[in-house]
């Protein structure tokens, strides 16, 4: 069941009209990691509350 | 197809941040506040060093229950930061949830193992390591009160390029794994170590712990956020190979018996 589920690769003309999800998720990433107001216009509020988020991810905050 | 794997992504991903949110608050937090403990110390040691004359205590009474900010407005309470986290995992969930349904639409198949739970695992364990390991043992995770404000530009610029050298290693590990299918795992693990171990060798460290911040604290601090990232990356990889594997499951399978 398992092999037959999943052994067949999705060719990638279908999976070209989905890419412009990557950019989009990466946008997510940025507004969560290093936005202080640039991409917002929130000034700092986003990066303030997301704050704790970031440092224990891992990103460098300050 | 690739939508299903998509959107299977984004709400596994949401969970799995969801749960790393979890582990963060309740072991990560504590470490935070404890840091920003030792800054707002330092910071008024110096305030009231500089008006001498003045009453250094009033410090204490004009910031009741301070907020920890960068600048001098606060603009999110501590609480509210502390409610932030939640949203801040949640949405990096869905993103790196969201790259990482494509990512597993576009190489099932292709590379590593056949069956949907085991390649979801692999996939996983592999962004785990290239995204996060590789970096943080050259940039580990600094909690408030290490670093120093001027060189944020560089630090970020420094940690993106290490992200980005262990993902493309991971592209190097896969053409290795392909060059020499007979030793694969072991030709794929050392085109990874070494474009890896080059670049941590190569780039310039980081060193701005300040003197006298307290050695436990800091391992603490950056156990807690290796082990939220642990969660995060653990989370999406069962996860997601728990619902492929049931989605997989149910369709052609309808009249079997229930099980």
């Amino acid at each position: 069941m398992n092999e037959l589920a999943g052994s067949r690769p999705i060719p990638l003309s279908r999976l070209r009209p989905w890419l412009l999800a990557v950019p989009v998720s990466l946008l997510l990433a940025y507004l969560v990691t290093f936005d202080q107001g640039a991409v917002s216009q929130m000034g700092s509020y986003l990066h303030e509350l997301m704050h704790d988020g970031r440092h224990l991810l891992g990103v460098p905050c300050h | 197809m690739v939508r299903t794997l998509l959107v299977r992504g984004l709400l596994v991903g949401l969970a799995a941040g969801l749960l790393a949110a979890v582990f963060a608050f309740f072991v990560g937090e504590p470490q935070v506040d404890n840091a920003i403990a030792i800054e707002q110390a330092a910071s008024q040691t110096a305030e009231a060093g500089h008006d001498d004359g003045a009453a250094p205590h009033s410090h204490a009474e004009d910031e009741a229950a301070p907020a920890h900010s960068h600048g001098e407005d606060e603009l999110v309470s501590r609480p509210g930061q502390q409610a932030g986290l939640f949203l801040a995992l949640a949405l990096y969930g869905v993103s790196v949830g969201g790259i990482f349904g494509l990512a597993y639409a576009g190489l099932r198949g292709r590379v590593g193992p056949r069956s949907d739970r085991a390649f979801a695992a692999f996939l996983a364990g592999a962004a785990f390591v290239a995204a996060v390991l590789v970096p943080f043992l050259k940039y580990p995770a600094n909690p408030p009160a290490v670093g120093d404000p001027e060189t944020i530009g560089s630090r970020t610029t420094l940690y993106l390029v290490m992200v980005a050298i262990g993902l493309l290693s991971l592209g190097v590990a896969a053409a290795c794994a392909r060059q020499f299918p007979r030793y694969g795992p072991a030709a794929g693990t050392a085109g990874f170590l070494v474009p890896v171990i080059v670049a941590w060798a190569l780039l310039p460290t980081v060193d701005e712990v300040p003197g006298g911040f307290p050695a436990t604290l800091l391992w603490d601090f950056r156990v807690a956020s290796l082990g939220t990232q642990l969660v995060l990356w653990t989370s999406i990889g069962v996860l997601y190979g728990l619902v492929t594997r049931r989605g997989a499951a149910s369709a052609p399978m309808r009249d079997a018996v229930p099980s």
